[in-house]
């Protein structure tokens, strides 16, 4: 049996969030009503000219930064021409042979092991119009409110040999823009999309023909496309037939893809350089102005959080996995002096709740120093851990003051002695038996006694205490 | 009358707005039958904004300088409101919702707008022929043509349809139709004028230009439209400039060379005679004369094509039948409603350009056309440098032929191209250029004398036209009937 891997490369397309658009003054707002936002620049009416938006320039070049790229200080806008009708000058706006961005690499991690993908460049271009099919099928609209809208593909080397390393990369590649600010990277909203290069080979051999998924629109297309892909051309292979050059178009709800129709010439796009546009410039002194802007960066916090507050590798990963997350723990375990706790519940209890009540990732209802606070009544003893875990909860139901919620629900911990003898007394009272077994000699009857009586507290007896004075009791006689 | 002096009798009160503004609408209706200059004449509004400029100047308000004047616009320069065709079935009925950054400027200058002027079919072409509405004939004689493409512009001031006219020049369409109809037309270094608002035919080569009956005229005029623009990117990044301050009687020590094969390039014997006076009265005058080489001349021409063709294959690739413009309504599929609208929407001429631009473009053929003819540009370029590095001007014939007939060259596009052989180079090297009436040929028509200048250098340009034309009369000669052809 041949042992075959796939060799994947990603194109990932992410929309800037500038408030206007690449090429005009037009807003970018996603949800608009249609053709709201738009104008004769945008829409490709004749005699209009671009105008370059610098602060497109600047995020395509943090992103190229944060993801290691060399920063051309000359790059160039081309065009890429072909008939469609989201396309309104029947060309893009893009960069083909001086892209702003080119050279770099990302660091991805499977389980413990550690990957380096190549990117090799990265590029800026404009959004086409987003076609509507209506109901009967028959007509088509186009909202141009997208047209414009600025993009940057970035592009990787051939360096992935999974599906699982495709889906990590993409998520690394979706943190590092969202934590740099450039892209809400919202797959739903189609601001983050990938297209895939897929070949294959005999492990240790040459790629063959490579194939391209595109319509990938979510991290489950695109396991479940390369996953499918890499099995079809395994096949044809096996059964002797040809992988052909070709772009596939992935259909998510059949689980196949097919081959998109090969227009002739579909794929001569006749690049040239945009005479509308002089080269974009990068000084040095710019670049490194937006160097130093560049917030820190999912790696290099996840370095911090071992070090600073000793976590372990895993639970850093978790807490960095999106800026909110990762500011949410910082506050909870500043205001707290409580690291450890802050990122148990956060990992623990909290995600299971998000997971449960289908919160999108970092959304949390409340601050981190409402959860620093919860950790105080916890670490001052004036609730349990189990009440905590309560109170959770209910802050997340309310958004209520974990203070007030240990109030109204009585959560607090009893460390009274004389109301704690009380619960004691009425336990062993109800126990006669168990005391006895004890008292005989048998030692682990003590625990289960504790339990009953932490029970009758309703879990609120402070268990030191109470387990101290049960024994007390117990070896009176 | 050319618009200085008529500035000065509106401003002295010798004569109204609304009188001048009527008197140009009324020669344009008697004479357009026979010219054909017009696709759209603004009667009303120019009438409005002539009074809306009077009442101005009777309250004794201070006007620029050319507030009250008539102009008129190649049609493939935008106007808010007012049918914009670029002289194409495409276009036929296209209002644009805006206006190029040009008439934005003449508006906000008081000038009265008369109407949109024909031009060959998205000015393409070197006689008007390929407008899908209508032939301009030339005022000196109707069996001419008024050249290309910007016949309308050129006819209409040389008839006086229009005191001044702003056309657009790709490889000469505003100096060519200049030289045949015997008036000035001038086309700035690329990126001084706007082209905001002006439908592209090639963007690294268009730039708009002036057509006035006079060198003050033309100063006039450029001091209005030049000027840096933040919404296009080419627009070079310049200060205001009154070009009429380069208006001295003067040229003595100039330097100015005449490429030899500038003369030699088919060129007609009775144009050369016409380049060699005025040569004579440039030595006269003081200037010194040199033939120098410009071996890079036999290349101008395939550059020149390459380049805007591959250009405009995009440019026109908008025109799709989508959003604007035409749309034949018999189709079934997105690709057929592609290929009827472009093939009926656009005539052969454009066509055949769009096609050479897709072939040059695409894999295969890039590196030996598109590639090629950049590499030709940075050698043209280069030439002229060098040649400016001792000389203050460079003079030739605007084209090598003389003005031609009707149908004489229509289906030759190969002669009909090598027209702008001369022109288009200073298109390519972005270089000013400005032609100006130096003489007639055996045909009684005007022949143009070509002058280009260093890059922002319309100065010396201006001062030597301007010299040239204080010293000589040829500017004075109107077409017979009075430019009724
Ligand atoms: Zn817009």
């Amino acid at each position: 049996m041949i042992e075959y891997e796939p060799v994947i490369g990603l194109e990932v397309h992410a929309e800037l969030s500038t408030d206007t658009k690449i090429f005009c003054s037009c807003s970018t707002r996603f949800g608009s009503q249609i053709n709201s936002n738009c104008c004769p620049v945008c829409l490709g009416m004749p005699g209009t000219l671009p105008v370059l938006n610098k602060k497109a320039v600047e995020y395509a070049v943090m992103a190229g930064l944060a993801m290691n790229c060399t920063v051309s200080e000359a790059s160039r806008f081309d065009r890429k021409n072909y008939f469609y009708p989201d396309l309104p000058k029947s060309y893009q706006i893009t960069q083909y042979d001086f892209p702003v961005c080119t050279g770099g690499h990302i660091e991805i991690s499977q389980g413990d092991e550690k990957k380096v993908i190549r990117i090799a460049r990265v590029q800026i271009e404009e959004d086409a119009a987003k076609l509507l099919h209506d109901k009967t099928g028959s007509d088509t609209i186009i909202d141009y409110n997208r047209a414009g809208v600025p993009l940057i593909e970035i592009v990787s080397d051939p360096d992935m040999a999974s599906a699982a390393e495709a889906k990590s990369f993409l998520e690394s590649v979706r943190a590092i823009l969202r934590y740099i600010g450039v892209s809400d990277c919202k797959m739903e909203n189609g601001s983050l999309r990938a297209d895939v290069n897929i070949s294959v080979r005999r492990k240790g051999d040459k790629a063959g023909t490579r194939t391209e998924m595109k319509n990938l629109n979510s991290f489950r297309a695109v396991t479940r496309a390369i996953r499918s892909e890499f099995e079809r051309q395994v096949g044809l292979i096996d059964s002797g037939q040809a992988v052909l050059k070709e772009t596939r178009r992935w259909d998510d709800t059949k689980g196949i893809s097919i081959p998109m129709r090969s227009k002739e010439g579909a794929n001569d796009y006749r690049y040239f350089p945009d005479p509308d546009l002089p080269e974009v410039l990068v000084s040095r002194e710019w670049a490194e102005e937006i160097r130093r802007n560049i917030p820190e960066l999912p790696n290099q916090k996840m370095a911090r959080y071992m070090e600073n507050y000793k976590l372990s590798e895993y639970c850093a990963n978790l807490l960095t996995s999106s800026v909110e997350i990762s500011e949410f723990f910082e506050v909870a375990a500043e205001k707290s002096g409580d690291p450890k706790s802050a990122c148990n519940l956060i990992t623990g209890e909290m995600a299971r709740i998000m997971k449960e009540r289908k919160l999108p990732e970092g959304d949390i209802p409340f601050g981190g120093e409402k959860l620093a606070r919860l950790i105080d009544l916890v670490n001052l003893n004036i609730i349990s851990t189990t009440a905590a875990k309560k109170v959770l909860e209910i802050m997340f139901e309310t958004q209520s003051e974990p203070e007030e919620i240990v109030r109204e629900m009585g959560l607090e911990i009893i460390a009274d002695t004389e109301e704690l003898s009380e619960i004691i007394s009425e336990t062993i009272k109800e126990n006669l038996q168990t005391v006895d077994d004890y008292r005989k000699g048998k030692k682990k009857a003590l625990g289960h006694l504790i339990g009953k009586a932490m029970a009758r507290s309703g879990g609120r007896a402070d268990p030191q205490i109470l387990g101290k004075l049960l024994k007390v009791e117990m070896d009176k006689c | 009358m050319p618009s200085h002096m008529l500035c000065r009798k509106l401003r002295d009160r010798e004569l109204g707005a609304v009188e001048l503004t009527e008197s140009m609408l009324n020669r344009i209706s008697k004479q357009e039958k026979d010219l054909g200059c017009y696709l759209t004449v603004t009667g009303e509004d120019a009438l409005c904004k002539a009074r809306e400029v009077q009442t101005k100047l009777d309250s004794g308000v201070k006007l620029p300088p050319l507030a009250g004047i008539p102009i008129a616009l190649k049609d493939n320069i935008c106007t808010k409101g007012i049918r914009t065709t670029c002289a194409s079935k495409m276009l036929e009925n296209f209002i644009p919702p805006y206006s190029a950054a040009v008439a934005e400027k003449l508006d906000e200058e008081g000038m009265v707008l008369l109407g949109k002027l024909n031009m060959d079919e998205f000015a393409m072409g070197s006689s008007t022929e390929t407008s899908y509405f209508k032939k301009t004939k030339n005022p000196w004689n109707p069996e001419f043509v008024p050249g290309g493409s910007g016949g309308g512009s050129a006819a209409a001031v040389s008839s006086g349809e229009a005191i001044m006219a702003l056309g657009s020049d790709t490889g000469g369409s505003v100096r060519q139709p200049a030289s045949f109809c015997g008036v000035v037309g001038m086309k700035p270094t690329y990126g001084t004028v706007s082209r905001r608002g002006l439908i592209a035919f090639a963007s690294s080569l268009d730039q708009i230009g002036t057509l006035t009956k006079d060198v003050r005229d033309c100063a006039l005029l450029m001091s209005l439209i030049a000027g840096h623009d933040p919404l296009d990117s080419t627009s070079f990044p310049m200060d205001h400039i009154d070009y009429t301050l380069y208006l001295h009687n003067d040229i003595t020590g100039l330097k100015v060379a005449i490429p030899k094969e500038f003369m030699e390039t088919g060129t007609d014997e009775d144009v050369k005679k016409c380049i060699y006076r005025a040569m004579e009265t440039f030595e006269k005058l003081g200037a010194n004369c040199f033939e120098i080489s410009m071996p890079i001349t036999e290349y101008f021409m395939p550059a020149y094509y390459i380049i805007s063709a591959a250009e405009a294959s995009s440019n026109l690739a908008r025109f799709d039948g989508v959003r604007y413009g035409y749309r034949n309504e018999m189709y079934s599929g997105i690709e057929e409603m592609y290929k009827n609208t472009r093939s009926e929407g656009f005539a052969p001429e454009v066509k055949r350009r769009i096609m050479i631009g897709t072939f040059v473009l695409s894999s295969g053929y890039y590196d030996a056309y598109y590639k090629k003819a950049l590499q030709v540009k940075e050698l043209i370029k280069r030439q002229y440098q060098e040649a400016f590095q001792k000389y203050d001007v460079i003079m030739g014939p605007v084209t090598p032929s003389k003005v031609f007939r009707f149908g004489e060259k229509i289906n030759d596009p190969i002669k009909i191209s090598m027209g702008d052989i001369f022109t288009s180079s200073t298109n390519i090297a972005g270089l000013p250029g400005i032609s100006v009436p130096c003489g007639f040929d055996d045909n009684e028509m005007p022949v143009g004398m070509h002058l280009i200048g260093k890059h922002f250098d319309e100065g010396t340009l201006l001062r030597t036209a301007y010299t040239f034309e204080q010293n000589t009369e040829y500017h004075l000669k109107k077409p017979p009937n009075g430019g009724k052809a």
